[in-house]
């Protein structure tokens, strides 16, 4: 048996290769995949930028209770009130405090952008690797199937389904999330494609792994990275879908607090032209947002095709 | 090593058929196979290395392939100790394939680039159920002095090695789980001259400590001549000649395993005075091979019935699929 | 490459029908019953039941849908279940202003986005590149409806430009100069987000090319820049410009929906939201049904623009 075989046995080996070992030795723990894929993202300014905006929104959500100056739901006595010491961003047409319930939107934004895309990358990924190694019929079926769901104009289809299913912040998080896998299955597969004729993949078939553990271990870490980028986009996408279907009254709905719906109020023209404080704040941290994820998803594709190219 | 009759084989392959279909049209429509491996029998017995060679596209590695079922046959069986691998369950066959490995041509795609070297090498133990983590990272160490690399390379990842070093890498990994028979996919055409040697005197030593059975498979005669007892010639998906590497040296039968030896430096200069074969024109493409003996339309000397008629392989112990053997025109 | 389309169009057709399948179904999910909208509240169950019976509503839902599609192949899309209207006649009286809109919006968008993506190729990491970057990173991830509101806040409110909103002046002459002066804002608006996204794709597309050995070759022979730049490196950079004008056809029908609510413009993207509002099922099936043909046709047009831009693609 291997395991009984003399240790100290000679194994040929040249006194050059020795030498580049040592080289090898010396030169320490060279960084993994992971490392220079931060680093070259943290060497881009506008990324790293949006990280710290997202990161920023991020802890404003989680930290509402605390921060926030009232109830976002409260009724004061002032209707509309200007900007002042106690609302610093005035109050809306029902009484209540602006700044408040903009400080409770971001959890809206956050729930649903990371929520949904979590539903359509889990989904994708799936239909995506059993398409792509199994082939044949099985792949045929999941490619017209992905096929019909991208023939429906997206935005379109999740408005129409959350009217139906009715508007609330699970069922748009739900909708999104499950219309939006078309786009990763298809990358998946593509990436399956190429990686499962890769030796290691066939080595692996040969030394008797299971199927779920090639796909899920061997094939899915190297497909990983258009994932990412694409996912990372997905999230600035779904900001942007709950927002509008919010203001178009087909999403989170008041008393609920969303930026979304905060927007809705300046349909009418006397909120828009004279109390721009209710609709500019909202619409700005919208963009703030999305602006800051599409640097970041940005940053991660430079990072990681540059990484490939090499 | 002497090769006594009367030993069961390891390893048969029956009227092995390995044909991919061509699709054309509007509805997909098979219009024709690419005969990859057509009608390949052999036997190989415990302890031996045979030798698989010929050029490219000749159908060598998807014999090889076919083997360790990392391909299904279209037609034939592959009876690995008296079962046939197409027949048996794929539980089954995750079984079996604890004795059955590759190693493979190409050492940068052969290993994850994602996973640390000391899981690589873990993980087919570990998903075997042989061994627990800390049993196979102990064995992880015994295998990587074996085949002649540092255990402090484990937490490394594969872009941080060589060619070399990758091959070792792919070898130790088919050794982890003990096999009796392992499929050398051209492991030593990818790396430098000076490298090959050095993995080819490796595979040499591991099979004499670890009686191990090799297929080995090479587009040259010269890597073949090192390392096998015997030698299987292969020409667009057929077997040409099969004999102990003396015999197919010293006394090659087919006018293809004769040309396929020219093309080798011989060293002895009193050996140089055999006559030369020259061949003509390209391998004709596996879609649409010529009728009758696949070689006739580059052999010199090819007469009417080898446009007709497929030549068996014939002979005992030295067999030659050719109706005109060398002996016989050189006589 | 006449087969190569003839195959494409094959495989549309199977697309197809789960298309009509899947929205059907979309639509039959719908718990509210249009009948229980229309009739009047004060109907008996018995007339209920009649008017169910009349609209085809008691049959199963798979009978339903074959209902549906033989219907649909005689070009009839049925009638709005809110005014009554045959569908067909809704949809042709609010497609023309949506394909305006959207139309005008796409050329705006694609004439700003070229020229600026092949002058940020040129001058990679100048001011005018960064500036132009920017532009697209702000094109790409601001709210359509924000933006709107935003425009209409400066142009109609307060600067007084522009009207806030609709199509024509409301018992004005419908002149083309009115039509045009309503367009302006939505069209702005829609054309940010089209040439932020383009921009992007133009610039990529032109600095792989420029770096390319022919170009060198080019600029060798004493070809002028102008030359060089557009003729010999645009149309080789066209392939991916192409899938993104593929990916940015169906919008003419899809895309506008938010932007149209916002302007009050009466195309389909404000029809849809009548529809859902007041749960007229049909016209909404219908309006989903034509986007989604639109995207099947566009991407039938992309793989065949594809071919005649690059002679290299063949398809057997």
């Amino acid at each position: 048996m291997a395991m009984n075989l003399n240790p100290n046995k000679n194994v040929p080996e040249t006194e050059g290769l020795k030498s580049s070992e040592q080289i090898l030795l010396q030169l320490g723990e060279e960084e993994s995949y992971l490392h220079m894929v931060m680093r070259r993202f943290l060497k881009h300014k506008l990324a790293v930028a949006g990280l710290i905006v997202f990161g920023l929104i991020i802890l404003i959500a989680a930290l509402a209770p605390v921060i926030s100056p009232h109830d976002p739901n409260k009724i004061f006595g002032e209707f509309e009130a200007a900007p002042s010491a106690t609302h610093i961003l005035g109050t809306d047409p029902v009484g209540r405090d602006v700044m408040s319930r903009l400080i409770y939107g971001a959890q809206v934004s956050i729930a649903v952008g990371i929520g949904a895309v979590a539903i359509y990358v889990a989904l994708g990924i799936v239909l995506g690797l059993v398409a792509g190694y199994f082939g044949k019929w099985v792949d045929m079926l999941i490619m017209r199937l992905t096929d019909i769901f991208m023939s429906f104009p997206y935005f379109m289809v999740i408005l129409v389904l959350v009217s139906i299913i009715g508007p609330s912040l699970f069922n748009i998080t739900f909708v999104i999330g499950l219309l939006g896998w078309p786009a990763i299955a298809r990358l998946v597969r593509g990436s399956v494609l190429s990686i499962k004729e890769m030796d290691y993949v066939k080595a692996g078939v040969a030394l008797g792994y299971s199927t779920p553990k090639i796909l899920f271990q061997h094939i899915l870490p190297n497909a990983l990275a258009p994932i990412l980028v694409n996912a990372t986009f997905g999230v600035a996408s779904a900001i942007i879908m709950e927002a509008s279907l919010s203001f178009l009254g087909m999403g989170v709905r008041p008393p609920a607090a969303s930026w979304g719906n905060m927007l809705t109020q300046a349909e009418s023209i006397t909120v828009l032209s004279s109390q721009p404080w209710l609709w500019i704040p909202p619409g700005l941290m919208i963009l703030l947002a999305v602006l800051s994820i599409n640097f970041i998803g940005d940053g991660l594709r430079d990072a990681i095709e540059s990484q490939n190219a090499k | 090593m002497p090769l006594s009759e009367q030993e069961k084989p390891l390893l048969q392959v029956k009227n092995l058929k390995k044909y991919y279909p061509i699709k054309k049209g509007v509805i997909s429509r098979t219009v024709g196979y690419v005969k990859a491996v057509d009608d390949v029998s052999f036997d190989i017995y415990p302890g031996e290395t045979v030798g698989l060679v010929g050029e490219s596209g000749c159908g060598k590695s998807t014999t090889g392939r076919s083997l360790v079922r990392l391909e299904d046959p279209t037609a034939g069986q592959v009876i690995f100790q008296g079962k046939d691998l197409a027949k048996i369950s794929n539980k089954e066959m995750r079984k079996l394939r604890t004795e059955l490995q590759i190693i493979f041509q190409d050492p940068y795609s052969s290993l994850n680039p994602r996973k640390r070297i000391g899981d690589l090498l873990a993980e087919p133990l570990i998903a075997h159920k042989l061994a627990t983590r800390s049993e196979a990272d102990k064995k992880v160490n015994e295998i990587l002095e074996i085949v002649g690399l540092s255990k402090q390379y484990k937490n490394r990842y594969p872009h941080e090695f060589s060619g070399g070093q990758r091959q070792r890498i792919g070898i130790a990994r088919a050794l982890m789980l003990h096999p009796k028979l392992i499929i050398c996919d051209e492991p030593v055409s990818a790396l430098d001259v000076s490298i090959q040697a050095q993995v080819l005197n490796l595979l040499k030593d591991l099979q004499k400590e670890l009686k191990l059975t090799y297929v080995f498979i090479a587009h040259g005669l010269g890597a073949v001549k090192y390392i096998s007892d015997r030698i299987c010639v292969m020409y667009l998906g057929r077997v040409m000649e099969f004999a102990t590497t003396k015999e197919i040296f010293e006394h090659p039968l087919h006018p293809y395993t004769e040309i396929l030896l020219n093309a080798y430096p011989i060293p002895n200069p009193h050996m140089r005075d055999r006559k030369q074969i020259v061949v003509e024109g390209d391998v004709p493409s596996p879609a649409n091979p010529p009728k009758g003996c696949v070689f006739h339309t580059r052999c010199p000397f090819a007469k009417d019935i080898c446009k007709e008629k497929i030549p068996t392989l014939t002979g005992k112990g030295h067999t030659v699929a050719c109706h005109f053997p060398l002996e016989s025109v050189n006589v | 490459m006449l087969q190569y389309i003839f195959r494409r169009i094959l495989i549309a057709i199977p697309v197809l029908f789960g298309v009509t399948i899947l929205n059907f179904f979309i639509i039959n999910l719908a718990p509210g019953n249009p009948v229980d909208m229309m009739v009047n509240p004060s109907a008996t169950p018995e007339q209920l039941a009649m008017q169910k019976h009349a609209l085809g509503l008691d049959q199963p839902v798979w009978s339903q849908y074959l209902h549906w599609l033989v219907q649909l192949f005689h070009g009839n899309l049925g009638f709005s279940y809110s005014t009554r209207e045959p569908v067909t006649q809704i949809l042709a009286s609010h497609i023309g202003p949506t394909v305006l809109l959207m139309g005008v919006s796409l050329i705006v968008g694609y004439l700003i986005a070229i020229p600026l993506g092949i002058v940020c190729a040129r001058k990679q990491n100048s001011w005018i590149d960064y500036l132009v970057t920017g532009f697209s990173f702000f094109g790409i991830s601001v709210p359509h409806f924000f933006l709107g509101l935003g425009v209409i806040y400066v142009f109609a409110s307060k600067l007084l430009l522009f009207p806030t909103g609709s199509m024509n002046t409301l018992g004005g002459d419908g002149s083309l100069m009115d039509t045009i002066n309503h367009l302006v804002l939505p069209v702005a608006v829609l054309a940010t987000g089209i040439a932020g996204n383009m921009v992007r794709y133009v610039r990529s597309s032109m600095l792989d090319v420029l770096g390319k050995d022919y170009l060198r070759t080019a600029k060798a022979k004493g070809l002028s820049q102008f030359i060089i730049t557009n003729k010999h490196a645009l149309r080789n950079s066209l392939i991916p410009i192409i899938t993104v004008i593929g990916i940015d056809i169906p919008m003419l029908i899809g895309g506008a929906i938010v932007t149209e609510q916002v302007f009050q413009w009466p195309g389909l993207g404000l029809l849809t939201i009548q529809s859902i509002t007041s749960r007229d099922y049909s016209t909404l099936m219908a309006i989903n049904l034509l986007a989604a043909v639109t995207v099947l046709v566009a991407n039938l047009l992309t793989d065949i623009l594809y071919a005649v831009a690059d002679p290299r693609i063949r398809y057997d």
